[in-house]
């Protein structure tokens, strides 16, 4: 009887300090989930969803305080993948988050930019070059198209232009197939 | 027949065509009057422009100069005036526009002053800068900048060298011709590659299809002091693929996601090798090829075509006919459409073949798959095309790689057996793409949140920095202040003991008097203007105003007593 219990106590202890020690050797630093949910938003950094950026709003599905349809530039397809990674329904896009809009970057009208830096202080991206009283710039390359400079602009000089599609832009469309009618439908 | 040679798995045997356009010798296309000349036709950068509207371009010229490693020079076709540099259609599937300089040509064909490279004096890397400059490309297809090509890397094992002259596409003839008749040329081209690759086996692969391209190759490189074996390889389609001809001749394959150098060998067109010729032994750039113009027209034939020709002109000069229904560059199974036939002639050119409905009658519709697997029996790279049209069609791309659809060289021999007549090529090509652009959303998405990480830290920084300094200064003001009490002490000859620790309060309160000092200061530099000629009842007013300020004065003083007294 005694031997049993100290059999039990020894093999609890030994557990208990294995799992310990693993706790602390193969810790993880942050938060996986997160980090995966992370990996999937489109890194607007438009703050659409209501979460200053994709990082945070990627923590607060994590954690179950958003849902997984907020995110418009990620679009119904973002939405697809965050419910496989998360294992739940995907549903169709929250309107109240903004509609899904083709691909644009910003532009501004450097005959209109009076250079007050707001737009540069506004940028999620630090995509915009200039300086007080000097003209800005976009750097077209690294603007996400989030739309977060237009609103501080005080002289409506930035406007969002689509992507036109080029030759290195252009991509094989869906094979449209025409199928042949095996059976004729009846009636009219 | 010493060699043994080897047999790639699937492919098929369309039938040839080629006859037709054989026949007849290769003759020059007249000068055009205008010359389009796009500056992306190889693969890479696009060129960049280095001349200007309205300069005056001799033939040869350097238009566009190689930007970056993978990129290659782009020259006049002819002498003329530069009259735009603009977007224009170009021989694209999409119909797109791209960058194009136009050449007005004055009639002249003057050429620029060029001269024989002496290639073995030179230093390699200088060689190939000087081939890139010379606006080679790989004219077998894929338009690969051939000096990147020529470069046998750190490891030097390109030990076989093999000269593709399998043109295994029905109609096509041009690299047939251009053997027939330039043999002794592309072998000078190919003592060029050999010197610059160090390779000790060459090897030319020739369908047994073309038996006066043999001999004529055959008696061309009798005459060499270095040894070519020119081998004899059966004709099926897709034969002349770069890997399909390395298993022929080698019977080794390229692994997947591999090039042909990680095994140590490297294939070249003929035509590369010719151009390659007339680049070293005459100074000439790429500004000429040879191009099929076959299938509905009255003269199929080859011309030797001014890069940029419009390619109308070509099928004019061939002998247009009714009934077009449409025109292909390329061959019948890898091909592509063309949107319009203003579009110029490129170095990717190799033939321009004119539909007719009796010679493409259009394909019966499509029949749902019914995994038949024919397409698996046909496929070259022993895919699984039915798996991967699935894939595709799903939208499934992750599934799609694991299928290997990056293997893929598109050479249409599935779609050519299909009974279900399913354009299956159209859907991998458009897997690849959509891959490719997810890829490239990626890389964007990656850099966008490495800035906004980077910005917060930034901001983070600037805050804490901020508060550094503010921190700095209050102390700085402090200790001044406290410098400046010690001083007005001892100019009072204070009682108190030299070194005696000056309190805050006494630094505090010494401030707060500097302060009040220099506000007497200033008012009594400022007297009040309107004061001069005032009204007694004014006066009184002034005075009530002025008791109740010294009143609050000594309000205001009064804490500050009581704290001078706490210690």
């Amino acid at each position: 009887m005694l031997a049993a219990i100290g059999v039990m106590v020894l093999l609890a202890v030994a557990i208990g300090l294995v799992l310990g020690w693993s706790a602390i050797r193969f810790k993880v630093e942050g938060n996986p989930l997160a980090e995966k949910i992370d990996a999937i938003l489109p890194q607007t950094q438009c703050g659409q969803c209501g979460f200053p950026g994709c990082r945070p709003y990627a923590e607060a599905i994590a954690k179950g305080e958003a849902d997984i349809n907020q995110c418009p530039p990620g679009g119904e397809e973002g939405v697809k993948k965050l419910a496989e990674l998360l294992g739940v329904e995907p549903k169709p896009l929250d309107e109240a988050h903004g509609t899904p809009k083709p691909k644009s970057v910003a532009f501004i009208d450097e005959q209109t930019c009076i250079g007050c830096t707001l737009c540069i202080q506004a940028c999620p991206v630090d995509a915009i070059s200039g300086a007080a009283k000097q003209m800005h710039t976009i750097i077209a390359a690294e603007c996400t198209g989030c739309e977060l400079c237009l609103p501080p602009c005080p002289v409506d000089c930035i406007s969002m232009v689509p992507i036109a599609e080029d030759l290195p832009h252009w991509k094989w469309k869906h094979p449209v197939v025409m199928m042949k009618k095996i059976a004729e439908t009846e009636g009219a | 027949m010493s060699r043994e040679l080897f047999k790639f798995k699937g492919g098929v045997h369309p039938p040839e065509h080629k006859a037709e356009s054989t026949s007849r010798p290769i003759h020059a296309a007249p000068l055009p009057k205008k010359l389009v000349i796009p500056l992306r036709q190889h693969i890479g950068n696009p060129a960049k422009p280095v001349v200007e509207i309205g300069e005056r371009v001799l033939k040869g010229q350097m238009i566009a100069a190689a930007d970056g490693y993978i990129s290659t020079a782009v020259h006049a076709s002819s002498s003329g005036t530069v009259t735009a540099i603009d977007l224009q259609p170009v021989p694209h599937i999409s119909g797109l526009p791209d960058l194009c300089i136009t050449i007005e040509t004055d009639g002249r064909d003057e050429w620029v002053a060029h001269a024989p490279l002496d290639y073995q004096a030179m230093e390699p890397s200088q060689l190939r800068m000087q081939l890139r400059d010379l606006g080679l490309a790989g004219l077998g297809g894929a338009v690969f900048p051939s000096a990147v090509k020529l470069d046998p890397g750190a490891s030097h094992a390109c030990t076989t060298l093999i000269i593709n002259g399998g043109e295994c596409e029905p109609w096509i003839t041009c690299d047939d011709m251009l053997m027939r008749h330039h043999a002794d040329e592309i072998l000078q081209g190919v003592g060029i590659m050999r010197h610059l690759l160090g390779s000790t086996e060459i090897l030319v692969g020739i369908e047994d299809n073309k038996p006066e391209a043999l001999d004529s190759m055959r008696s061309a490189a009798a005459k060499l002091d270095f040894a070519v074996e020119v081998v004899k390889v059966p004709a099926r389609y897709p034969g002349g693929g770069a890997k399909q001809m390395i298993e022929t001749l080698t019977g080794r394959q390229v692994p997947s996601g591999k090039l042909s150098t990680d095994i140590g060998i490297q294939v070249f067109n003929v035509g590369t090798s010719y151009a390659l010729a007339r680049a070293i032994h005459h100074g000439e750039p790429l500004i000429t090829r040879l191009v099929t113009v076959t299938g509905h027209v009255l003269r199929p034939q080859n011309f030797e075509v001014l890069i940029g020709t419009p390619m109308h002109t070509l099928i004019t000069l061939a002998g247009d006919r009714d009934g077009t229904t449409g025109v292909l560059m390329g061959g019948p199974m890898m091909g592509v459409p063309m949107p319009n036939l203003d579009v110029p002639v490129v170095k990717a050119t190799n033939c321009i073949l004119v539909k007719s409905a009796e010679l493409f009658p259009p394909l019966p519709k499509a029949l749902p798959c019914i995994r038949c697997t024919r397409c698996a029996d046909a496929c070259p790279v022993e895919l699984q095309p039915q798996e991967l049209f699935r894939f595709a069609k799903a939208g499934d791309f992750g599934r799609a790689q694991e299928y290997h659809l990056f293997d893929c060289i598109e050479c249409g021999c599935c779609s050519y057996v299909c009974p279900s007549h399913i354009p299956l090529v159209d859907f991998y090509r458009y897997a690849k793409s959509e891959i490719w652009a997810r890829e490239k959303d990626k890389r964007a998405a990656d850099l966008a949140r490495e800035r906004h990480e980077f910005r917060q830290f930034r901001q983070e920084r600037e805050k804490k920095e901020k508060a550094e300094k503010l921190a700095a200064k209050a102390q700085a003001a402090r200790a001044q202040a406290a410098l400046d009490q010690a001083q007005r002490a001892e100019l009072a000859a204070a009682p108190a003991a030299e070194g005696a620790a000056v309190s805050d309060t006494d630094a505090k309160k010494a401030l707060i008097a500097a302060a009040l000092a220099r506000a007497q200061a200033k008012k009594s530099d400022a007297a009040p203007k309107n004061v001069d000629q005032l009204t007694s009842e004014q006066l009184h007013q002034i005075e009530e105003i002025e008791a109740r300020r010294t009143k609050i004065r000594e309000l205001a003083r009064k804490p500050l007593e009581s704290e001078e007294k706490k210690p």
